[in-house]
């Protein structure tokens, strides 16, 4: 047992919080949106070898971990970078399972993505990084394709990601049957927990701008974070914050168990679970309530300001939701994990993840 | 980070899971619930017999926290009558910590062997929240003190052997600064202890100190000094032992309820979707629960004092066991009113159960609001509301 960061961890931490502070922050994604992209940052980004670093060092990548990439969304998250980096780190790993990671994944020439949701025939739909991706990797039936297409009109949304649907006829194979079908299912649930993991960065900041704010907005002639409702509040963060972050790490750590062959354990009745696929929707739906709840309740006692484009909690709020529900309808994938958790995928009510994979 | 328990932790939670294997059973659960007494003492005893109990005492003997909080975290999960062990394993850790040779050899001895038992005299019925406010008094008398008050919900009065018990000892000063601790001997005359029912299964007591008189020797800490003994025994009981997985047996219950109960609706009802997606939030926050408690213990095996951690924790837990309970109860209907030994009750009763004891978690060993300032004023830095 050993909740610290490795001192790697911690380098990795302390060099990417610098980079995320210098090349993106609230003011850099305003800038971008709506289209939720900063080329010049990714530009910078693949100065520092980001989007490669998940690769195994024999596929030519630097070798990082699941552990040591959630300490990068984290920090990503937090400043709210308008860079598609998680995806691409996930789908450059998913690529090199396959043989098929060439040198401009690894360097971030080609902006790699994943259709992490079920297709409509052979159409994507509100693809996470469709609007910048020009590599795209999707599973079809049982094969895993990609295309190179030029990336799709962005669609307006919510949270200003670079969301667009994608087509993918004609779209040549990397490979097909239960391998295609088992890595897939292994780099979305890499998904789940980077995307977990800037959630936690995102409630983690929307925390702080929000104590910040009421120790110094005074009303009645004092400061509204020394009122107790606004106190409590805020109070309830921290434990939901921790405890994502923490459900976040302990899935990467199963995820880093589960590539060298150590299995997980599944005991619901015992409060012992170990299996990266739980752990990584646990890690979601988690992260997802602590970024949705704590941006809701930061925007909340900013009061009329919050509201106002002018300040950055609205920009942490939209994104809390965007990344929140993107893949799915959080308690779908609540039940989904119930039917991890009792062992049994082909229950009732499998969900459309499973349905479309299917 | 790594979140296997290690070695050690591993196998000593084998050890205790063998134990409960053959101890805990059915008649030793049904039990605490018909007498309302959470303590066992034969139970308690096999498990210092099995070599089980030297590594509940925080900080006493080779156990670190983490192995604390597997005890405990394994008792409660099984549903095992442990509340009254953790008050007793608790006082045995502040007597470690702060007691003189006299208790060593007068009360943590005999506490190891899980025949006796301690409560907590803290609580006085005009003082829970404001703890540091409390009236009940000693005064010296020559080389005695002698004790005159009341103390309210002093949980296993009626079964203990010793109370540790704050007092005031000078009214003059602020009001933190003038509480003294004792450890009062149960069978000293002048003390009556009365039973206060609750709307669960388990009782309390009112205890009343009429003239009590007992030697300086019993005094925990210095004179005055009261509330940094407070301060030791908080960490304890806001740290690792048990209160923060009372979900765990809930799920359980629940889930063998729902495997063998028909839906209205056709099948079983464990294939009702609102029933699967609560079940699975009832998971997660059932892991949350448990690495915010394992997080606490980890500070404490690393040197720290983890207080802010264990409101974090006990706030996030008590808060949710609450909101499963009450997803649970509307969706059991009229069966999930019925209670223990009702024919047709829901999941055995257990769900009454976890209804009328739910709320009370919230509210002892400090209410959600008193943790929320907790962490509102040393974890947030905001301005003092009071
Ligand atoms: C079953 C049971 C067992 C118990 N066992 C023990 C025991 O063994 N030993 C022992 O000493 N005590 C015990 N207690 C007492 C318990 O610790 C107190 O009930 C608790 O601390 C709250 O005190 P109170 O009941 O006086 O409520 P109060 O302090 O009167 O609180 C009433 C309400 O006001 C709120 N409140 C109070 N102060 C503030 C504030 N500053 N800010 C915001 N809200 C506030 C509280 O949160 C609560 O909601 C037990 C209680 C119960 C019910």
């Amino acid at each position: 047992m050993d909740l610290n960061l490795t001192e790697d961890q911690e380098t990795i931490r302390d060099v990417f919080a610098a980079f995320f502070d210098r090349e993106t922050g609230p003011e850099r994604a305003r800038a971008a949106e709506p289209f939720g992209f900063d080329s010049d940052a990714w530009d910078r980004l693949k100065e520092t070898g980001a989007p490669g670093m998940g690769v195994p060092e024999a596929a030519g990548g630097a070798g990082a971990s699941l552990a040591d990439l959630v300490v990068v969304a984290t920090e990503a998250g937090a400043r709210i970078a308008p860079l598609p980096l998680i995806d691409h780190q996930v789908t450059a790993r998913l690529l090199a399972t396959v043989g098929a990671c060439d040198a401009n994944v690894l360097s971030g020439a080609t902006i790699a993505g994943l259709v992490v949701r079920p297709m409509d025939g052979e159409i994507a739909r509100t693809v996470p990084t469709g609007s910048v991706a020009n590599f795209l990797i999707a599973l079809v039936d049982d094969r895993l394709v990609a295309t190179n297409a030029p990336p799709g009109n962005h669609l307006p949304n919510h949270g200003c990601l670079p969301l667009a649907h994608r087509d993918f006829a004609g779209a040549a194979v990397l490979t097909e049957g239960a391998e295609a079908v088992a890595a897939h299912r292994r780099a979305v649930d890499e998904w789940r927990t980077l995307t977990a993991a800037t959630l936690v960065g995102i409630a983690r900041e929307a925390l702080v701008l929000g104590v910040e704010y009421v120790k110094h907005r005074a009303q009645f002639g004092r400061p509204v974070g020394s009122f107790q409702a606004i106190q409590h509040l805020l109070a309830d963060l921290p434990g939901l914050i921790d405890g994502a972050h923490l459900l976040t790490a302990k899935a990467a750590w199963a995820g880093d168990r589960s590539s060298v062959g150590i299995l997980g354990i599944l005991d619901v009745d015992a409060n012992d679970v170990t299996d990266f696929a739980a752990l990584a929707a646990m890690a979601l739906v988690a992260a997802g309530e602590a970024a949705t709840v704590a941006t809701d309740r930061s925007l909340h006692v900013h009061g009329g300001y919050g509201f106002s484009e002018e300040y950055d909690i609205q920009l942490y709020y939209r994104r809390a939701r965007g990344l929140s529900y993107l893949l799915d309808d959080p308690a779908r994938e609540c039940r989904r994990l119930f039917s991890i958790l009792l062992n049994d995928p082909d229950g009732l009510h499998k969900s459309s993840q499973e349905a479309g994979q299917h | 980070m790594d979140f296997s328990l290690g070695e050690r932790a591993e196998s000593f939670r084998t050890e205790v899971r063998a134990f409960l294997g053959e101890h805990l059973t059915p008649t030793v659960i049904q039990q605490m619930h018909t007498t309302g007494t959470f303590n066992n003492k034969d139970f308690n005893s096999a498990l210092a017999e099995a070599g089980l109990l030297a590594g509940a005492v925080p900080g006493y003997g080779n156990r670190d926290p983490i192995e604390l909080y597997v005890l405990f975290n394994e008792l409660e999960k099984a549903g095992a009558p442990y509340e009254g062990l953790a008050v007793t394993m608790l006082v045995a850790g502040v007597v470690h910590a702060v007691g003189t040779e006299f208790h060593h050899n007068e009360v943590l001895k005999p506490l190891l062997t899980g025949r006796y038992t301690c409560c907590l005299g803290y609580s006085e019925p005009d003082h829970g929240s404001d703890v540091a406010a409390i009236t009940t008094r000693a005064i010296r008398d020559g080389k005695d003190w002698v004790i005159d008050g009341q103390k309210m919900w002093t949980t296993m009065a009626h079964e203990a052997d010793w109370v540790i018990l704050l007092t005031r000892t000078n009214p003059d000063v602020p009001k933190h600064k003038g509480l003294t601790m004792f450890l009062v001997p149960m069978d000293l005359p002048g003390i009556e202890i009365q039973p206060v029912a609750t709307m669960a299964t388990e009782r309390t007591n009112a205890t009343f100190y009429d003239g009590v008189r007992l030697g300086d020797q019993w005094r925990l800490g210095e004179v005055d000094g009261g509330w940094n003994v407070m301060g030791v025994a908080l960490a304890f009981e806001r740290g690792v032992m048990g209160g923060t997985n009372p979900a765990v047996p809930l799920l359980r219950h629940i889930r063998d309820w729902a495997a063998n109960t028909p839906s209205p609706e056709g099948g079983p009802l464990l294939d009702d979707p609102l029933l699967r997606e609560r079940m699975g939030r009832t998971a997660i926050a059932n892991q949350v629960s448990q690495l915010l408690t394992l997080r606490a213990a980890w500070i404490a095996a690393t040197g720290g004092l983890p207080g802010l951690e264990g409101s974090m924790a006990k706030l996030y837990a008590t808060e949710r066991y609450q909101q499963a309970v009450g997803w649970f109860q509307q969706m059991a209907g009229a069966e999930g009113l019925l209670s223990f030994g009702a024919s047709h009750a829901a999941a055995n009763g257990w769900i009454d159960y976890d209804g009328r004891h739910s709320p009370v978690m919230t509210i002892y060993g400090g209410t959600t609001e008193i943790n929320r300032n907790n962490v509102a004023e040393r974890h947030l830095g905001l301005p003092r509301a009071r």
